[in-house]
C-alpha cells in the first residue's frame, strides 16, 4: 500500500484539534503503522502557506522528496508509478503535479495543465480559465524537492512586502500563482513535471453530496482489491446487491436489504424490512423497521422512525463521457429553489415515523414531526 | 352481472344511452320499464353515498301522495351545489337556486330522489335535465317535496370526495354493523377486508381502509385511508396513505404512496419509488418517482 520509504504523514488544517481529529489520527497510526500527526495552522493559510509555515517539520529528517496532497481528493492514489515517475523522468529533484483528464467543458472549472509530451514538462500552466487551454487537470497531488521552499519564501517575502495585501492574508500563500505558475515552462530550468493517471476515478469532495459519489467509487476499488472488506449474501442474513461496507459492530437485521454503495458505521443498528441504497449511514445510527433511505447520509447517533423515507437525488454523470467530472452547483437554482440534491441528516437527527425527508438538508440535533421536502432545516 | 339478482331476489335492467341524454333523458328511454305498474320508482345518482334509509323515503312520499321527493341533505358550503329552498313543516319545495352568491339555505339536493311514473309526461327522450327543466315546474305546480336526510351524505366523485365518502361510510358500519370490521392487532379504526384478501404479518391496516376481493397485502405495508380494489397487491414495507389502487395494480416494496394518488386498472408501481398526489392512467408500468401530483398518461 505505501511505498516503503515514506516516514511520516503530517496533516496539516485550520480545523481546530478536536477529539474527533485525535481519536481518527491514533486510529490510523495505529492500523498503518506510521506516525501521522495533525499541524493546525494558527490562520487560513491557502493552498501553499500551511506547507511554508510547517518547513521545519517537513524538512525534518531531510526527506529526499515529500507528497502533497489536497485532502478533499478521492482517487486511486497512484503514490508508487509518482515517486518511480519522480525519480526516473525528473532525476529525482524535479517537482512533478499529478494530472488528470477532463471534458473540454469541465476543465475550465479547474487548473489546468500544458504538457511536453516527450518530457513530460508543464509547459503552462493556468487555474480556471476561461477559455480552453488544456484537457489536462491538476488533480491535487504533487511531488516536491526540498528546493520548492526557495519559491514559497520568495512568495512569501513578496506578500510581506506589497502593501497592498491585507495583514490577515499576508500568511496566506496560494500554490497556483506563487508557484505552478512561474515555474511552468522553463522556470527554474524546467522543474516541473506533469505526471498523468493512468485511469481509474478522481473526483473532488466540496460538499456533503459528493462524498456519496466517492463512496461508490471507493467502494468500487474494494471489490477490485479487497473483496474481503465487503459484505456478502449470507444464507437467512440480510441481502446484499452490489459494494456495501458494514462495520462489524453493526446490527442489521435479517430481513433489512442493502446496496449497492452502501457504508454503514460502527454501532449502527438496522431494524427489520429496512432498505438502504447509495447511502452512508455514520456511526451510532438507528434506522428503525420499514424504513427507505436512498442516496442520503445519515448523520452520527441519528433515529429514523419505522416507515419513515429519507431521499435525495443523486448527482449522476453523463454516462456516456469517461472523463466526466462532478461539478459544484450552487445550492439554488433561479427559481430560489433547492437544487435536487443528496438528503444529509446532520448529527443526531430523529426522524419519526411515516416521514418523509425528500432533498433536504437538516442541521444536527433537530426532531422532524412532519415531512420536509426541497429544504433547509436549520 | 347474473349473481347479483340470484342473490338480492330481485331483477336488473341495463339501459344504455348512445348518446348523452343528460340527468332527465334517460329516465324517458327506460318509459316501458318504469311505467309498468303505477308504482313509484327511486332515482339514484351514482357518484353519492349516504345511508339510504329507503323505507322512511318511500313513507314520506306515500304521505304527501305527490309527483317527487327530492333527499335533501345539510352541507357546509352550500354554494357549491344547488341550493333546495323549501317550507320546513310541510316538505313542500319552493323553488332552486344554482350555487348562490349570498347564503339562502344549507340544505342542497343530495342526488337521490322518489318518482311516480307520471313524472314521464315532463320527460322526451333527448338531452335533459331533471334539475333545470323538470324540477322548477314540479316545484311550480307545488308536486314536489323535501325529505330531510339524516346521517352522513358525500358526492364522491373526486378521489379525495370518495376517500372521505369512504370513511363516513365505514363510521357508519361501525354504528350499525361492526361485526363487518376487521378487528386484530394489525388493524386500527374502521377497516373493511374482503373475506378473499390476503394480509401479511407486521402490517399496519387503517385507520379508513377498504379492502377487496382477492387482494394480497405483503408483510410490514403501513395502509391508511385508502381504496384497495380487486386483484391488487401491495408488496412488503411499503406505506400508503390516502390513495385508490385499482383493480389488478401492484404496489412495489417501500413504495412510499400519498396525497390522493390513484390508480387506474393494472398499473404497476415499481420497487421504492415515491408516488405523491400522482394519477395513473391503466396499464402504466411506473419506473421513476413523481414527487410532485401530475396525470401520468
Amino acid at each position: 500500500m505505501w511505498h516503503p520509504d515514506v516516514r511520516e504523514i503530517l496533516l496539516i488544517g485550520f480545523y481546530n484539534q478536536s477529539q474527533q481529529m485525535s481519536r481518527f489520527v491514533d486510529d490510523m497510526q495505529r492500523k498503518y503503522g506510521i506516525p501521522i500527526r495533525y499541524l493546525q495552522e494558527y490562520a487560513p493559510l491557502g493552498t501553499a502557506g500551511g506547507i511554508y509555515h510547517f518547513r521545519d517539520q517537513i524538512l525534518r529528517g531531510n526527506p529526499r522528496a515529500f507528497f502533497v496532497f489536497n485532502s478533499d481528493v478521492c482517487c486511486d492514489f497512484p503514490v508508487w508509478e509518482m515517486a518511480q515517475f519522480h525519480s526516473n523522468v525528473t532525476g529525482g529533484n524535479g517537482y512533478v503535479i499529478l494530472g488528470t483528464e477532463a471534458n473540454e467543458q469541465q476543465a475550465l472549472s479547474y487548473g489546468c495543465i500544458v504538457e511536453e509530451p516527450s518530457t513530460h514538462k508543464v509547459l503552462h500552466y493556468v487555474e480556471k480559465p476561461e477559455t480552453f487551454v488544456s484537457n489536462i487537470i491538476n488533480a491535487g497531488g504533487y511531488i516536491f524537492s526540498p528546493d520548492i521552499f526557495q519559491h514559497l519564501t520568495r512568495a512569501f517575502t513578496a506578500n510581506y512586502e506589497n502593501e497592498l495585501i491585507h495583514d490577515a492574508a499576508r500568511d496566506s500563500i496560494d500554490l497556483h500563482s506563487s508557484v505552478l505558475t512561474p515555474l511552468a515552462g522553463n522556470g527554474d530550468g524546467g522543474k516541473l513535471y506533469v505526471y498523468k493517471m493512468n485511469s481509474g476515478f478522481w473526483t473532488q469532495v466540496k460538499n456533503a453530496g459528493h462524498a456519496i459519489y466517492a463512496n461508490r467509487l471507493y467502494l468500487s476499488l474494494f471489490k477490485e482489491r479487497h473483496p474481503e472488506y465487503l459484505a456478502t449474501n449470507t444464507p437467512g442474513g440480510h441481502e446484499i446487491y452490489g459494494a456495501v461496507r458494514i462495520h462489524p459492530s453493526a446490527q442489521i437485521d435479517s430481513s433489512a436489504v442493502l446496496g449497492p454503495n452502501v457504508y454503514v458505521g460502527a454501532g449502527v443498528v438496522i431494524g427489520a424490512g429496512a432498505r438502504v441504497r447509495e447511502a452512508i449511514v455514520l456511526d451510532r445510527a438507528v434506522i428503525q423497521e420499514h424504513s427507505c433511505v436512498l442516496h442520503s447520509i445519515v448523520g452520527w447517533d441519528c433515529v429514523l422512525g419505522a416507515w419513515s423515507r429519507i431521499e435525495g437525488y443523486p448527482s449522476d454523470l453523463n454516462p456516456n463521457d469517461p472523463v466526466a467530472k462532478i461539478t459544484s452547483e450552487s445550492l439554488f437554482n433561479l427559481d430560489g429553489r433547492l437544487n435536487p440534491s443528496i438528503t444529509i441528516l446532520g448529527q443526531g437527527v430523529s426522524v419519526h415515523s411515516e416521514l418523509i425527508v425528500l432533498n433536504t438538508v437538516v442541521l444536527p440535533h433537530k426532531e422532524l414531526t412532519s415531512s420536509y421536502k426541497n429544504q433547509i432545516i436549520l | 352481472m347474473y349473481l347479483f339478482p340470484r342473490q338480492l331476489g330481485i331483477t336488473i335492467t341495463l339501459s344504455h344511452e348512445q348518446e348523452p341524454l343528460g340527468t332527465a333523458g334517460p329516465l324517458g328511454l327506460a318509459r316501458e320499464i318504469l311505467e309498468k305498474d303505477a308504482e313509484p320508482f327511486f332515482v339514484l345518482n351514482s357518484d353519492v353515498i349516504c345511508s339510504y334509509p329507503f323505507k322512511k323515503m318511500l313513507e314520506l312520499h306515500h304521505s304527501h301522495g305527490k309527483e317527487g321527493t327530492i333527499v335533501v341533505t345539510k352541507v357546509e358550503e352550500p354554494s357549491k351545489y344547488g341550493v333546495v329552498v323549501y317550507n320546513p313543516t310541510s316538505g313542500q319545495i319552493d323553488r332552486f337556486v344554482e350555487k348562490p352568491k349570498i347564503f339562502v339555505s344549507n340544505k342542497i339536493n343530495a342526488g337521490i330522489y322518489i318518482f311516480s311514473p307520471t313524472v314521464l309526461k315532463r320527460i322526451q327522450v333527448k338531452f335533459m335535465s331533471l334539475e333545470k327543466e323538470v324540477f322548477p315546474f314540479m316545484a311550480q305546480d307545488g308536486q314536489l317535496f323535501a325529505f330531510d336526510l339524516e346521517g352522513f351524505w358525500m358526492d364522491i366523485g373526486q378521489p379525495k370526495d370518495f376517500l372521505r365518502g369512504m370513511a363516513l361510510y365505514l363510521s357508519h358500519v361501525r354504528q350499525t354493523s361492526p361485526e363487518r370490521l376487521a378487528e386484530g392487532d394489525s388493524f386500527v379504526g374502521n377497516v373493511l377486508v374482503d373475506p378473499s384478501a390476503k394480509i401479511g404479518q407486521g402490517c399496519r391496516i387503517g385507520p379508513s381502509v377498504v379492502i377487496g376481493p382477492n387482494v394480497i397485502i405483503e408483510d410490514g405495508v403501513c395502509l391508511s385511508s385508502s381504496t384497495v380494489l380487486r386483484g391488487a397487491r401491495i408488496c412488503s414495507h411499503a406505506w400508503v396513505q390516502s390513495s385508490i389502487i385499482g383493480w389488478q395494480s401492484v404496489v412495489g416494496k417501500w413504495v412510499r404512496m400519498e396525497s390522493v394518488s390513484v390508480l387506474g386498472e393494472d398499473v404497476i408501481i415499481q420497487d421504492e419509488l415515491y408516488v405523491n398526489g400522482a394519477r395513473i392512467l391503466p396499464h402504466k408500468n411506473i419506473t421513476v418517482s413523481s414527487p410532485d401530483p401530475q396525470i401520468i398518461m
